[in-house]
């Protein structure tokens, strides 16, 4: 009886560590990803290999959370559906979804390397390490790992994009509508307080200022990437401090939801499907659009013209969306009119490559208390923007950033600190 | 303006912790019958899953409701089966049933992500009620599963305490051999009370997708299952404390949130991540109390409960 009892309680402190696991698992990644929800976890032993085609040029997908997530998994989804389109017959593609962060993971990268597969891609930061060494393993495989920083001389590559360009649209957006309503407070909802998710925030920040000099942002920090409801709530709280519009950097639609409900305005993230919940009150979803992107590493693979690099790229290459203001599309009809020709100005210049993220990011730009960060003139360098410090410039070889992307921006709301 | 901060902390508690409320009322009856169901979890994702599915396919919210309901309680019948007929262990047939109900709600909802609107559940602010200043916000202007809960809460109490069935159901849990010779059939019972608990959790689930965080995303629960699993102990099996401890943990979760805009927090912003564990810490400890056979007894817990009943058999 008492034994049932400490079994049952050692069973669930179990489930919740795993449940809370989420969390600790997740800070050191600096990208959009979805961690596995808990109970997939124990599933982990049982991944089945998929086996590639004989004949074709077998590509495989490593996610590290379900495609069912509605987000970036289900945006990664969407590009390798794209590749496939595109190079139909010629290419196999298989994927594996909520594959978890560590020591699995590399069991899975090395045993689909091992079953023959061309090329592999890796989504998720915490793949980043295991990817590097399965590419010394089998330099015959070629290894892209998203939203790191390590690569080596023949067969492994990084690759990422400039969201920040696009946050910075979201914001001119956002700022537009709560001044064409004499309203002056965002609302910021910020997953983890690491480079990636404080330059989305500075830049959209910036983007406010210029159409609406007199608002603030306020930042709610939720420290996880993937908690339905958890990112509703951060919505509630912001709207209840006053903020008009809520633009979140976390997975689900649920704040642009929680927004609607309240005849506020929500900006969604992730895939280009997010505003789709509430049409009339969601102004925008900046989105991920991997599959042209997929589509040429692969095409240089299979000709070998294939060279590994810290990719990183921009809006002008195509990879990278603003709902509303791409091609063929409409602007929502929450988008004040007055904004909407400043928007597609911008953004024909980044399509153009004439604007980029570092014209975003080029100074004089306060910090949030006021002080200068950025002085007139300089930009900041891609070390900075991706916050290199010296352990990881040692690392790989990299440039050490000197104005390291740990300070928010002015517009930011003043009292605001970084966690 | 500390006021308007409180009543939206603990509204906000009232509206997400309804979810929890179901769940963890249901368990209660599950296991205040003698059997644990660790596999609320995976009701609740079914659950979240089939209402979803449904109130997007007949556009009638309520016909979810009813088929999650219903899926939760088919699948508690599969656990009652395991553990009640085959007397097989409640803890691994639970286990396994979270797995199966993530794992099948999964497949079975790949379709419905790409589908991003599905008729809700209303939103009811109730006439002069909702007007009142401190109360109306906090309890009277909420989606209608919200006031289903606030129901649910007197009359499970009612029930478990004041009625004859109840008093049967206690005594099924407490010493079901006494109870057998009494005329209850307590395998009946026992499967009756796990299946209520299934429909509650799948109810649960329906309240996350069509009202709470209206959209189907694979594992929205995130552990809410689990969490409501652990206040049935906090509570002491009783229903009302469990509705305190839902409510409590739905403003538990957002307090944090609210923090942030604190002098205290700006100060020490890394308490975000010791804020954020609180609930599950809290859980913990509870259930480290719960473990204890003493502080057990104290708590009030069903004396029969994880054990399988067997007609004749000494001691059970």
């Amino acid at each position: 009886m008492r034994k049932t009892w400490i079994g049952v309680t050692l069973l669930l402190i179990t489930a919740l560590v795993l449940a809370a696991c989420v969390a600790p698992a997740a800070p050191a990644a600096p990208s959009g990803e979805a961690p596995a929800p808990a109970p997939a976890a124990p599933e982990t032993g049982g991944i089945q290999i998929p086996q590639p085609v004989e004949g074709k040029f077998n590509v495989a997908f490593v996610y590290v959370g379900p495609i069912g997530d509605g987000g970036w998994t289900y945006a990664h989804n969407e590009g390798r559906l794209y590749l496939q389109e595109k190079l139909g017959d010629a290419v196999h593609t298989a994927y594996l979804e909520s594959v978890p962060e560590g020591t699995d993971a590399e069991r899975v990268i090395r045993n689909l390397a091992r079953a023959g597969f061309n090329a592999i891609f890796t989504t998720s930061f915490g793949f980043m390490d295991p990817t590097a060494t399965v590419a010394e393993e089998f330099p015959d495989v070629y290894f892209v790992h998203i939203s790191g920083y390590l690569k080596n001389e023949t067969n492994f590559a990084n690759l990422f994009g400039g969201m920040e360009s696009m946050k910075y649209l979201a914001g001119m957006i956002a700022g537009a509508r709560a001044a064409a309503d004499g309203q002056t407070k965002i609302g910021y909802i910020a997953p983890f307080p690491i480079p990636e998710v404080i330059r989305h925030i500075n830049a959209a920040a910036l983007g406010m200022r210029q159409t609406c000099p007199e608002c603030t942002l306020d930042i709610r920090w939720i420290f996880t990437w993937f908690d339905p409801s958890l990112e509703r709530q951060a919505a509630e709280t912001l709207m209840d401090a006053g903020a008009y519009v809520v633009i979140t950097g976390a997975d689900t639609a649920g704040p642009v939801q929680a927004a609607g409900e309240r005849g506020l305005y929500g900006i969604a993230y992730d895939s280009r499907n997010a505003c789709d919940v509430d049409p009339v009150h969601c102004l925008t979803v900046p989105y991920w659009e991997w599959g042209p992107f997929y589509t040429l590493l692969v095409e240089q693979m299979m000709d070998g013209t294939f060279v590994p690099d810290d990719f990183y790229f921009d809006v002008d290459s195509g990879a990278l969306g603003l709902l509303g203001f791409m091609e063929g599309q409409e602007p929502a009809p929450g988008v004040p009119a007055e904004v909407i020709p400043l928007v597609r100005d911008v953004l024909d210049q980044m399509l153009s490559g004439e604007m980029n993220r570092f014209d975003i990011f080029t100074g004089p730009i306060n910090n949030n208390k006021g002080e200068l960060v950025i002085p007139a003139g300089v930009s900041l360098t891609q070390s900075d923007l991706e916050g290199i410090d010296a352990t990881i410039a040692a690392q790989t070889g990299r440039e050490a950033c000197t104005i390291c992307m740990n300070w928010l921006a002015e517009g930011v709301s003043p009292d605001a600190e970084l966690p | 303006m500390e006021w308007v901060l409180l009543v939206n902390l603990l509204a906000s508690g009232v509206r997400s912790g309804t979810a929890i409320l179901f769940a963890s009322i249901g368990e209660i009856f599950a296991e205040r019958s003698g059997v644990l169901n660790l596999g609320v979890e995976g009701m609740m994702l079914m659950g979240a899953m089939t209402a979803f599915g449904v109130a997007h396919n007949t556009g009638n919210p309520w016909l979810g409701l009813l088929a999650a309901a219903g899926v939760g309680t088919v699948l508690a019948l599969l656990h009652a089966f395991v553990t009640v007929t085959l007397r097989a262990d409640q803890v691994v047939s639970g286990l396994a049933l979270t797995f199966v109900g993530s794992g099948l709600s999964a497949v079975l909802g790949a379709p419905l992500v790409e589908i991003r609107q599905a008729p809700r559940l209303p939103t009811y602010p109730i006439p002069l009620l909702a007007d009142l200043p401190v109360l109306g916000p906090i309890l009277f202007n909420h989606n209608v599963i919200v006031y289903l809960g606030f129901l649910l809460i007197p009359a499970a109490w009612f029930y478990i305490y004041r009625t004859r069935p109840g008093l049967e159901l206690r005594a099924v849990g407490e010493y079901p051999a006494a109870a057998d010779v009494q005329g209850i059939n307590v395998f009946a019972l026992r499967y009756a009370y796990v299946m209520v608990g299934g429909f509650l959790a799948g109810v649960g689930g329906a309240a996350l997708s069509l009202a709470i965080t209206p959209l189907w995303i694979e594992g929205m629960t995130s552990g809410q299952g689990w969490i409501a699993v652990g206040l049935v102990i906090f509570a002491r099996w009783n229903p009302v404390q469990a509705a305190v401890g839902s409510y409590l943990f739905g403003a538990i979760r957002r307090l944090p949130l609210d923090l942030q805009t604190l002098p205290l927090f700006l100060r020490n912003p890394a308490w975000g991540y010791f804020l954020n564990m609180l609930p599950y810490l809290f859980t913990v400890i509870v259930l480290v109390i719960g473990s204890r056979e003493a502080m057990r007894r104290r708590a009030g817990a069903p004396a029969a409960l994880g054990l399988p009943y067997v007609r004749e058999e000494r001691g059970a």
